[in-house]
């Protein structure tokens, strides 16, 4: 079998190099505004603690976590067939399904959200049309509680489930095709093979991207705060703002951080008990079966039906609504600034991932694991937290610059806060986990016996790193920066909170229409988020398939 | 070399900085939309340059908090009461002192302490479907509790502000008891699980879900102007009831702005808010947003110059800041999502 079946590999203990000290640096940087959460909840007390107890709490637990088991069976069950037919299937449209279904990726959850109640509101045109008809109420009625709980799962499955069609897609064409071919010598059916060679090799790849979604929900704000569903999110603002009671939302944040980080834990269980290494790849086509008849036209919905209704319905609307109704301003400097932060924000999340993913290879002590697994928790705060969490130091540290240099006759400024840099920051708090799943998946299927090798030829460890790993590990690199510039495109609260003076975004501009009740004018910015979103969906997809065709 | 030479440039960058004097620095939870084409205006009369973040209130409110004496803001605009109370209180503000702005804004419409000014005025009063609600049956935002109400009442969530100030100014009038009482029976009322925001109200009463909304004047007017057929539809089915003409009259709230506590450019915020107060730009937010004027006599646009004069609540703002926290918690108690 070619299924090299190692408990954990170790290197030996090592004297910490340069790669781990930056890399303990760059997480404490990180994990900056977690610990202010966690400072604020430890050492100050909440005024309206007992209250929150008794009348909301349980509705935020309840909601968030009804919402997340929806979301996770929702992206696995629309991600994980789609990824198995168009990797082990061939039918019409196959080549083209791959990579359309990748396109809900460029969907802000809000903006699909703000569509979709336009279009399925009891005024809205379907239910006053189905009226007009006669429609049934049992048709009526699952459309009208679009604001509602599974309104917003579905809102938020179909935006998120390309996360874990397109790890799984990954694992499946990067597994070994003699790996099956053993199965059915063994005399496994195809549908045996799946269940017992296929999907637990990809485990760890469908596990991490259904993470990436529940963790992507329960720091969703925009959609459950359109659609009036309670959840900890809401409930930290909330509390932040509405009842004025720091300590009270830092509660309710590091109750939600607890929360993400058991679901991390549990997911690094998973993985930590075996670890797969796989030899190069075999080309997968051989292994393809064509689908005819009924059994193609089914694997064409099913791989066509989440597509459309993530990506091409809403278009329409959005486009529809463009065309004939919006008025707005020029998108030309929006759309601009928009590409270039999402651009170098990227770049810069996804080097200090590579670094920490680095450190980790060549330093595997526990502790040092952890310090990532902590970092990694800025996914799961929402992002106006990770805001505040930016801001309270940053500003403090402002204050006491300002008041320094007063002496010197300086007039106070701001020198850090209010500038794009401190914006970066917080992207690189919030998604470098997501950065950093790619990387370490992408690092884990290296055999480490490569490095070994490596170095026995002499070579030092950022050679090592250069000359072997970046090399194999191209496809993970490139999708980390793919999938945290589109991230950083779609994000809206740390954006609207750090932003400096007239700076503004795509999505800022979105935001600031339909915070106006003005949807139908959201319209145009909205599509061209979605466009510029779209640029690297596509390239995602091939770099993808290039990886595994080359 | 090249260094000195870049050094040179970045002090000279910064001293010119300082030269240009003539500037203001705005934080507007008003939409860049709306408050843009104003702001320009105000640059080309003064020379004075406005730069802008455009943002949420209360998220601008924190910042310039944490910012503290670095803070570069010297004008924080918001919309209603509770939020520019929910300034004073946070203590980002000095005292705005303009014998001009004290003499065109009734006092009721600024903060007793001078925190805040009033600069635009909304109502919030009851909408009600023409086709299924006779007029005569209604009279009070307390009367929406009556039995007779049951599953016919649409309004947006407790999160929003514009209904913690509604519930504040109750407290006000009639007292935290029998405002909880009330609004534990006002929930019971509701048609639907509050959701969306005013205009889905207006919509949702039209499309026959709901009888009576309760939302603000502007976004009734809007309706009246939208391009879309539907939207006008909305409008036409809907008659506008001012309520507790009785009694205190139709609760009114404000957008308005505050002078930030530290901030470097007093002069021009003083000249900003004062070119805001001015007939022209009065009529400017009449216009593009169908608002009322704070300054009596400044013209309002024809689509709310048909919704009829009202009788407004004399309540000095003030008031809905200092009880937000209590009708926060009390809507919370009430089950009011």
């Amino acid at each position: 079998m070619a299924i090299a079946h190692v408990s954990r590999v170790t290197f030996g203990r090592r004297r910490p190099n340069g790669f781990v000290i930056t890399a303990i640096g760059a997480a404490l940087c990180v994990a900056l505004p977690v610990l202010v959460v966690l400072g604020f909840m430890l050492f100050s007390t909440s005024e309206s603690w007992s209250h929150l107890v008794e009348t909301v709490l349980w509705r935020y637990i309840l909601h968030s976590v009804l919402l997340s088991v929806t979301v996770a069976i929702g992206v696995v069950m629309i991600g994980v067939p789609a990824a198995w037919l168009i990797s082990f299937y061939a039918f019409p449209g196959r080549r083209l399904l791959s990579w359309l279904l990748l396109l809900p990726m460029a969907y802000p959850a809000y903006i699909l959200a703000y569509t979709y109640t336009g279009l399925l509101d009891y005024s809205g045109p379907v239910l006053t049309w189905m009226r007009n008809i006669d429609a049934p109420t049992w048709v009526m009625w699952p459309l009208l509680e679009i604001r509602s709980i599974p309104g917003a799962a579905v809102m938020l499955s179909l935006v998120l489930y390309p996360y874990v069609y397109l790890l799984a897609r990954a694992a499946f064409l990067e597994q070994a095709a003699n790996v099956m071919e053993a199965g059915y010598s063994l005399g496994q059916t195809r549908s045996q093979v799946f269940l017992r060679v296929v999907i637990p090799m990809a485990r760890p790849a469908i596990v991490a991207g259904t993470l990436l979604a529940v963790m992507e929900t329960l720091a969703d704000y925009g959609t459950v705060e359109f659609f009036g569903v309670q959840t900890f999110t809401t409930g930290i603002v909330r509390t932040f703002y509405g009842l004025r009671d720091t300590a009270g939302a830092a509660q309710l944040a590091s109750i939600l951080l607890g929360f993400v980080a058991l679901l991390v834990i549990l997911e690094r269980l998973s993985r930590r008990k075996i670890q797969y290494y796989s030899d190069q790849n075999r080309r997968l086509s051989r292994l393809a079966v064509t689908l005819t008849g009924w059994r193609a036209i089914f694997a064409m919905v099913l791989c066509a039906a989440p597509m459309m209704l993530g990506f091409a319905l809403p278009t329409a609307v959005l486009g529809y609504w463009t065309l004939f109704y919006a008025e707005g301003g020029a998108l030309w400097s929006l759309t601009l600034n928009s590409f270039v932060l999402a651009g170098i924000a990227s770049l810069v999340v996804v080097g200090v991932a590579l670094v920490i993913a680095y450190a980790n290879r060549l330093y595997p002590a526990p502790w040092l694991s952890n310090v990532t697994t902590v970092i990694g928790l800025g996914y799961a705060l929402p992002g106006v937290v990770v805001a505040i969490g930016v801001l309270i130091p940053f500003g403090a540290l402002d204050q006491w610059l300002s008041r320094g240099l007063m002496a010197f006759g300086v007039e106070p400024r701001l020198w850090i806060s209010g500038s794009i840099g401190l914006l970066i920051f917080a992207y690189t708090v919030r998604f470098l986990a997501v950065a950093n799943g790619n990387l370490v998946s992408g690092l884990s299927r290296i055999r480490p016996s490569l490095d070994h090798s490596g170095r026995l030829l002499g070579r030092t460890q950022s050679q090592v790193l250069r000359q072997i790993h970046v090399p194999l590990m191209r496809g993970s690199v490139l999708t980390a920066i793919l999938i945290c510039f589109v991230d950083v495109l779609k994000e809206l609260p740390a954006t609207l909170i750090l932003r400096p003076f007239d700076f503004n975004t795509l999505a800022v501009r979105v935001y600031d229409l339909a915070g106006d009740e003005r949807l139908i004018d959201a319209a145009p910015a909205s599509l061209m988020i979605i466009a510029v979103g779209l640029l690297p969906v596509i390239l995602l997809n091939r770099s993808v398939h290039a990886a595994n065709h080359d | 070399m090249m260094r000195f030479k870049l050094v040179t440039v970045a002090l000279a960058g910064l001293l010119s900085q300082a030269v240009i004097a003539s500037q203001v620095n705005v934080y507007s939870a008003r939409q860049e939309s709306l408050i843009k084409p104003l702001l320009d205006q105000f640059t080309s009369e003064t020379g004075v340059v406005v730069n802008l973040i455009a943002g949420n209130g209360n998220e601008l409110l924190k910042r310039m908090q944490t910012e503290g004496i670095a803070s570069p803001a010297d004008v924080f605009i918001t919309v209603d009461a509770g939020n520019l109370h929910a300034a004073k209180e946070a203590g980002v503000y000095q005292p705005i002192q303009s014998a001009l702005l004290e003499q065109r804004i009734p006092s009721k419409l600024r903060d007793l302490d001078g925190a805040w000014v009033g600069l635009t005025q909304r109502a919030r009063p009851i909408f009600y479907a023409k086709d299924r609600v006779d007029p005569a049956t209604l009279s009070t935002y307390e009367a929406l509790a009556d039995e007779a109400w049951k599953g016919r009442v649409c309004i947006r969530s407790s999160g929003n502000i514009y209904n913690q100030s509604l519930v504040a100014s109750m407290i006000e009038h009639t007292g935290a008891e029998a405002t909880r009482q009330w609004a534990t029976a006002f929930v019971k009322n509701f048609a639907r699980k509050p959701a969306g925001g005013d205009t889905d109200q207006l919509r949702a009463v039209a499309a026959g879900q709901c009888d009576v909304a309760i939302s603000n004047t502007y976004y009734y007017g809007r309706l009246a102007d939208s391009a879309k057929p539907e939207d006008r539809k909305v409008y036409d089915a809907l008659g506008v009831f001012w309520p507790n003409q009785a009694d205190r009259g139709v609760h009114i709230n404000v957008s308005g702005a505050v002078l930030a506590k530290h901030a470097k450019n007093i002069a021009e915020a003083l000249q900003l808010m004062e070119f805001m107060a001015s007939d022209q730009a009065q009529a400017h937010y009449a216009r593009i947003n169908h608002e009322y004027p704070v300054v009596p006599g400044a013209p309002i646009s024809d689509t709310i110059a048909a919704f009829g004069p009202f009788k407004a609540d004399d309540l000095n703002l003030t008031a809905l800041g200092v009880n937000n926290r209590r009708a926060v918690q009390l809507m919370d108690q009430a089950g009011w999502q």
